[in-house]
């Protein structure tokens, strides 16, 4: 490989899970570069959570799925759980037949869900007239 | 193909390509990872190669993509292995040619010791 390379995928931080998300142009070296990063940010931040975004992934092939499958383990090693969101139907339908189960990977239906089960709740949000009412 | 790039490339023909026979999204997505894991076996095991696509239609006026994925590397030694679940040399998950044989409709292997590999395989459109 030749030096380091930005995965040019913006991994957030929020309180402590990070979130970040895949691309669908995601090549092999792509892929292993982001698993570093990603790795080091567990490890610099202390994250406890991490959430993938996956909805633009619109292939998963067997080594994209190896990546999420480590991706997790190493995670888990250093103490954060991780939730791939957002798979879409198609890569679901397909990565069955592949024979790949994703097995020890944790999976929700969008980040919004992937979220809640990391602990995170959303707020009630005041109603635009009502924040207006109070202001008065 | 002779760079990772180029397995970037050989999926966007290949979803070109699904798209323009009139494949829907799930049709679209078994053959765009097929080619995916077909391209990598050649990029990987046989050193790089070439990907052709073809348009065939059968007697029944049903359309069709086909692709022939041929490299020149040392071939497979023990094909019945390489088509087994979880059997890999290489960096994958070993469901690389079995899980394209399970995505597509016909799939052909032609391969042997120093003669390198050509995978045929073959999607029709449902109508």
């Amino acid at each position: 490989m030749t030096g380091h390379r930005s995965p040019g995928v913006p991994i957030l931080r929020l309180g402590d899970v990070l979130v970040t998300g895949l691309l669908n142009e995601l090549d092999d070296r792509t892929a292993i570069a982001f698993t570093e990063e990603l790795t080091e940010r567990i490890s610099a931040e202390g994250a406890r959570g991490v959430l993938i975004d996956i909805s633009r992934l619109e292939v998963i092939d067997s080594f994209v799925a190896r990546t999420l499958m480590e991706l997790t383990t190493v995670a888990r090693l250093l103490g954060a759980r991780v939730i791939v969101a957002g798979m879409r139907p198609p890569v679901a339908i397909t990565l069955v037949e592949l024979g790949i189960e994703l097995v020890g990977v944790e999976t929700a239906l969008n980040p919004e869900q992937g979220m809640a089960a990391l602990g995170w709740r959303q707020a009630p949000q005041p109603l635009e007239g009502a924040r207006r009412g109070t202001a008065r | 193909m002779r760079t990772e790039e180029d397995l970037l490339t050989v999926r966007h023909a290949v979803r070109a390509a699904t798209v323009e026979v009139g494949f829907g999204l799930v049709d679209q997505t078994r053959v765009v990872t097929a080619a995916s894991e077909l391209a990598r076996n050649a990029y990987v095991h046989g050193g790089g190669g070439t990907v052709t696509l073809e348009y065939p239609r059968d007697p029944r006026g049903r359309r069709g993509l086909r692709l022939v994925v041929k490299d020149e590397g040392p071939g497979i030694a023990d094909l019945d292995a390489a088509l087994t679940d979880g059997f890999t040399t290489g960096s994958g998950l070993g469901h690389g040619l079995g899980g394209a044989r399970r995505l597509m409709d016909e799939f052909s292997v032609r391969t042997g010791p120093g003669e390198g590999t050509v995978v045929v395989v073959t999607r029709w459109t449902v109508r």
